[in-house]
């Protein structure tokens, strides 16, 4: 990231209410799409909230371009904000939705409509300009909200949970759509969602908050590839450990050895895909794993045509399977299974 | 009343000992009201309500009714949006404080403000001497001892709307650059305006039949303070006749007030 200079965004968000406490630090360069992902109470929309004026800072700072906004009131920053449930004006058309920012900016009737007029054409709802928000299906009202927050030529965009509100499919569409407009915008983008998908489909840099904190930032091919808790493993679908590495041996607290490729020495991560556990009924011999363990299955889930275990025992693990071995196998809650992985198919890092 | 309700209902009819109050009770509200319309004098009507003094009160009563709801709305709305939207100590003092009009004796209310407004009363001595404002036994004070009584149904009525309401309209719109009142004059009160609507139709009925605040801050003189109920009363005593005749124009509002919001507090319920 190459926001310490002048342009572009650099916050420390703090806000504590009652016990809890948001200490957040964000910086992005003009051009910049940022993600905050986490999972529900981390803090992420206070953060936005915090970034758009609509939350006091208790400490912190928060600089746009160089300007200090922490004591500005919302209405004079340069901010545009897409609410996860759009907050379209229901008495408004389309068209005066848009044209409401420019309005409060000091243009007249006439010219606001201009510019609205504009936007909802680069967005592809020339035809809607007349509608009311309750004619719109979700993807359209969704794009009218990223519209009005632009109309206003915003030095920062915000977007709450962007995709939340769409069904499965016009998702899909709306996704490809919204990463087309945040390419073309100039300014910062910051965006809050707790779907790992769309904050790497949609973000460059994505920051993971957990209980108010930053827990890990980096590039979605990199947080993906390291991933340093176990929300972010879970995300990304990755057995993850926390140990002390010597050599080609990573030890865990509780003395369990993982054997790995890396050698690597001190505190350390070792990761492993769930489609990289072998599970045996019996102890397997002649088995060129260097890794068993003896596990219990604590619970099976479909994915599609593949079985999710659930093992607890010496390592806790998830482990993919067909439907048919899992059928061989006989495996249902409690049944003793021996796991065996390749070192081959770890990835230790450090801590 | 609906039908749809109907799997509430007690089969076989009702016990006797639930009927037979419920059919006086009934009985109770409505044969009043059938004895106005039986014994008006349906022949003489248009000549009664064509009379100077019926006309003069009727127009006076709508007149002052209709300002005093404007009034109301004035003051009364943006006290609805402070009750609603901002959060100060004693909040819920203020509120009560506010409702205390609905439950107050209206004459009470018009000691009250003879006691406030009044030639020697604590803010009106100073309105006299400073400005020579004299409120009671005029117009105004009418409008004044109306409003009194009126404003609390439309402060209620439109503080329930602005909970209601989502207050992130108003945070979205100040993220487009709209200052707080902007935000509330081109976002909230346009999503409100049904809530003030139906407020403000309860306030100009409840004024319209004021009676006990009126005629004790502003009197009893025809052509100035005094309106319908107070003409009633009067006519009642010299001509029975017209009393009926302007108690039947008065029931006939009602019922049209009742007709306009009938839909709202259906679907309210």
């Amino acid at each position: 990231m190459t926001g310490t200079g002048a342009e572009g965004l650099d916050a420390r968000l703090v806000v504590e209410r009652g016990s809890f406490r948001l200490d957040v630090s964000l910086t992005a360069a003009p051009g910049d799409v940022v993600a905050l992902l986490g999972p529900n109470g981390a803090g992420k929309t206070t953060a936005l909230r915090a970034l758009a004026g609509l939350a006091p800072l208790s400490d912190g700072h928060l600089r746009l371009d160089g300007g200090e906004l922490d004591r500005t009131p919302p209405e004079s920053r340069p901010v545009g904000v897409v609410f996860q449930d759009y907050l379209l004006f229901p008495h408004l058309t389309a068209l005066d939705n848009v044209a409401f920012g420019p309005r409060c900016h000091g243009a007249g009737k006439a010219e606001a409509r201009a510019v609205a007029a504009d936007w909802l054409d680069r967005m592809g709802l020339a035809e809607h300009r007349g509608a009311k928000p309750r004619r719109l299906s979700g993807g359209q009202a969704q794009r009218v909200a990223l519209a009005r927050a632009l109309a206003t030529r915003p030095r920062l965009l915000l977007l709450d949970e962007p995709l939340a509100a769409l069904d499965a499919r016009t998702r899909l569409d709306v996704r490809a759509q919204l990463r087309r407009h945040l390419a073309d915008f100039e300014a910062v983008a910051v965006l809050v969602t707790h779907d790992p998908l769309d904050a790497m489909v949609l973000a460059d840099h994505l920051v993971v908050v957990e209980d108010g904190r930053v827990v890990q930032e980096g590039t979605p091919a990199h947080i993906a590839r390291h991933p340093r808790t176990d929300y972010i493993a879970h995300l990304v679908g990755l057995n993850l450990y926390r140990g002390r590495a010597e050599g080609h041996t990573v030890r865990l607290d509780d003395g369990t050895a993982i054997v790995t490729t890396e050698e690597l020495t001190g505190p350390a991560f070792v990761a492993f895909p769930p489609g990289a556990v072998t599970l045996h009924r019996d102890r397997p011999t002649g088995s060129s794993a260097r890794n068993l363990w003896r596990c219990e299955v604590a619970g099976l889930e479909t994915h599609g045509d593949q079985i999710r275990a659930d093992l607890t025992g010496e390592l806790p693990l998830a482990a993919d399977l067909t439907t048919v071995a899992a059928a061989e196998l006989d495996l249902r809650p409690g049944a003793t299974v021996w796991a065996t992985v390749k070192a081959a198919q770890t990835h230790a890092y450090r801590d | 009343m609906t039908r749809k309700s109907g799997g509430a209902r007690v089969r076989g009819g009702a016990p006797l000992p639930l009927l037979v109050p419920a059919l006086i009770g009934l009985a109770f509200l409505l044969v009043p009201l059938l004895a106005l319309l039986v014994r008006a004098p349906w022949t003489s009507m248009p000549e009664l309500l064509t009379s100077p003094e019926v006309w003069q009160a009727l127009r006076l009563s709508l007149i002052c009714a209709t300002a005093a709801t404007a009034v109301s709305m004035v003051i009364g709305v943006p006290l609805a949006w402070l009750l609603a939207r901002v959060d100060f100590p004693g909040r819920g003092l203020v509120r009560a404080l506010v409702t205390l009009p609905l439950v107050l004796p209206p004459v009470v209310g018009g000691v009250a403000l003879l006691m406030a407004l009044g030639r020697n009363g604590v803010v009106g001595q100073w309105l006299d001497s400073w400005f020579g404002i004299t409120l009671p036994f005029t117009t105004s004070g009418v409008v004044l001892a109306e409003a009194f009584v009126a404003m609390p149904f439309l402060v209620i009525s439109v503080e329930g709307t602005l909970r209601a309401a989502d207050p992130r309209y108003e945070e979205a719109a100040t993220t487009l650059g709209a200052s707080r009142f902007t935000a509330f004059r081109r976002v909230t009160l346009p999503l409100i305006a049904p809530g003030i609507a139906a407020g403000a139709v309860l306030a100009w009925a409840r004024a319209l039949g004021e009676f006990g605040a009126t005629i004790t801050f502003a009197g009893n003189f025809p052509g100035r303070t005094q309106t319908m109920p107070l003409a009633v009363y009067l006519a009642l005593q010299s001509d029975p006749e017209a009393a009926i005749a302007l108690s039947l124009v008065l029931l006939a509002v009602s019922i049209a007030v009742l007709a306009g919001l009938r839909d709202r507090w259906m679907t309210a319920s």
